[in-house]
């Protein structure tokens, strides 16, 4: 019998991870098998979930439309999203919304090769909508508990106390294909709590005057 | 004995007062659809059943749950096949105004472990239940539609008043997240009117019934993602109308302005997807069935986050 194929999570990460990523892989030789790309801190994202302030919209379309969004985290790191005739209901949003905006994205990671031989990861868009502050609030808090979640896992997994057998085959990836400290992302999570922390500092003392 | 075995005798003696039968004969029946042709099992006891009640000319309504009180006594969380014959222990919660003349009563039964719509047929004469009231029932029928089971008081149906009372619970659970996908299905939707099939129309078309002339419905088939997991979850009309302040009327008349059903399901994802809700409801095969739900808006707590990304 047919079963339905378990769907993806969207994963929550901060833009600076998630343009340190570049390393995607398949599970299996099947030709539709999902692909994964694999984040510095040993998690596999087939799919992300992404709410930010869109900055820049641009068509850079040669005989149609394409067009490139792009969205900014609490740490000034950007997501960078494209969209053509086959997302049209992305690229319809990102030819009418008018930066700043917060939106909200739905969509799966893709790499691509640059002329000077680097990967780099952009957003291919399944949805995206225009949220408010809090929303967006929300999913800077969810993002950095989601990223801890991972680091610590990480960390748990790569601890040296004897053989240094890492058990999770999606940490011995990201050890193996980036070996970047972890804690640059903790960092990351600190700052965008303390931009939260900021913004409402100021939202508070605005109420007082 | 086999599961055929059971399921045969079961059968012989919903009907042994009315046809001349074996128990080895109904046992043939199902042997043949289950290990000829690979039906369920399930189905191959509806499917012979049928086939009796047709022989004897009676209505299902009219079958007992077999001699004497051979049901099993079913909490009410365990209630997950529809046509099934079981005895219940439970409070009624709520008495609901019948909305036809061929239902005497309609409300809500409740046991430690959950509660159940119930109806009680006019014609079945039946006593009348009373609210707060803990009663033991045997010989009521389940039955199901879109997820939600209830269960049938028939005339076969014994009721007893129990001297006790039921600290009622919930098998609801909750569930939070970003809603990240608005599925195909969702919106203005077209149902089958044939009796007991309600199914999706499909251009126009019922997969059991050809073509036909569908009945307009509302419901939102969604996923909720809060980046760990994902969950399915089932919006019904009501649940629809409360979430986006469309009723029924006017996604009809806005699907008749556009000549198309279509904009209703677009015009619920540009309002809905990409924030974030809690959900509550029963759980029905892979989906949440949607009771209630709140759109979570309030600023969250980045301190204590704060506190843990700082010490680890
Ligand atoms: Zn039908």
């Amino acid at each position: 019998m047919a079963t339905t194929p378990t769907r993806e999570v969207a994963r929550r990460v901060f833009a600076g991870e998630f343009n340190d990523a570049h390393y995607t892989f398949k599970e299996s030789d099947d030709e539709r098998a999902p692909v994964y790309l694999l984040l510095p801190t040993g998690e596999r994202a087939n799919r992300v979930f992404i709410v930010g302030t869109l900055m820049e919209t641009e068509d850079v379309g040669d005989d149609s439309e394409y067009w490139q969004g792009q969205v900014i985290d609490p740490n000034g790191d950007r997501y960078y999203m494209y969209a053509g005739q086959y997302q049209p209901d992305a690229a319809s949003m990102l030819r009418e919304l008018e930066p700043p905006a917060y939106i909200s994205v739905v969509g799966k990671p893709r790499t691509y090769e640059t002329d000077d031989g680097d990967v780099n990861v952009s957003v291919r868009p399944e949805s995206i909508t225009e949220v408010d502050a809090a929303t967006r609030d929300r999913w800077v808090v969810e993002t950095a508990e989601r990223t801890l979640e991972r680091i610590q896992h990480y960390q748990a997994e790569t601890d040296e106390d004897g053989d240094g057998a890492t058990v999770d085959e999606y940490v011995a990836m990201a050890q193996e294909e980036y070996d970047l400290p972890v804690e640059n992302y903790r960092r990351q999570v600190v700052e965008a709590l303390e931009s939260l922390e900021a913004e409402e500092g100021v939202a508070a003392e605005a109420g007082d005057a | 004995m086999t599961d055929l075995r059971t399921q045969a005798t079961e059968i012989h003696e919903q009907f042994s007062d009315q046809l001349d039968i074996s128990v080895d004969d109904v046992e043939e029946r199902l042997d043949t659809l289950v290990n000829e042709y690979k039906v369920p099992l399930s189905e191959a006891r509806r499917s012979v059943t049928n086939t009796y009640l047709d022989e004897a000319g009676m209505e299902r309504d009219e079958l007992g749950g077999g001699a004497g009180s051979g049901n099993e006594q079913v909490e009410i969380a365990d209630v997950d096949a529809p046509e099934e014959w079981i005895d219940v222990t439970a409070k009624v919660t709520e008495l609901w105004d019948a909305t036809s003349d061929a239902v005497a009563q309609v409300g809500l039964l409740g046991d430690e472990t959950g509660t159940i719509k119930f109806t009680k047929w006019s014609k079945s004469d039946l006593p009348d239940l009373e609210e707060g009231k803990v009663y033991h029932l045997r010989n009521v029928v389940t039955d199901e539609y879109e997820g939600r089971y209830s269960v049938k008081l028939n005339r076969t149906t014994v009721i007893e008043e129990r001297d006790e009372d039921i600290e009622v619970g919930s098998d609801d659970v909750t569930v939070e997240g970003a809603l990240v996908d608005i599925q195909s299905g969702s919106g203005l939707i077209k149902r089958c009117p044939e009796e007991d099939c309600t199914r999706v129309l499909q251009n126009g078309r019922c997969n059991e019934h050809g073509e036909v002339e569908g009945e307009f419905d509302l419901r939102i088939k969604g996923v909720l993602d809060d980046g760990n997991e994902v969950h399915e979850i089932l919006f019904n009309k009501e649940a629809t109308e409360d979430l986006t302040g469309i009723t029924l009327e006017e996604a009809q008349e806005m699907a008749m302005d556009a000549l198309d059903t279509s904009v209703v399901a677009d015009e619920m994802r540009a309002d809905l997807l990409g924030k974030y809700y809690r959900i509550t409801g029963p759980t029905f095969r892979r989906y949440v069935l949607v009771d209630d739900v709140e759109q979570l808006s309030d600023p969250t707590d980045a301190e204590a986050v704060l506190i843990k990304a700082r010490s680890i």
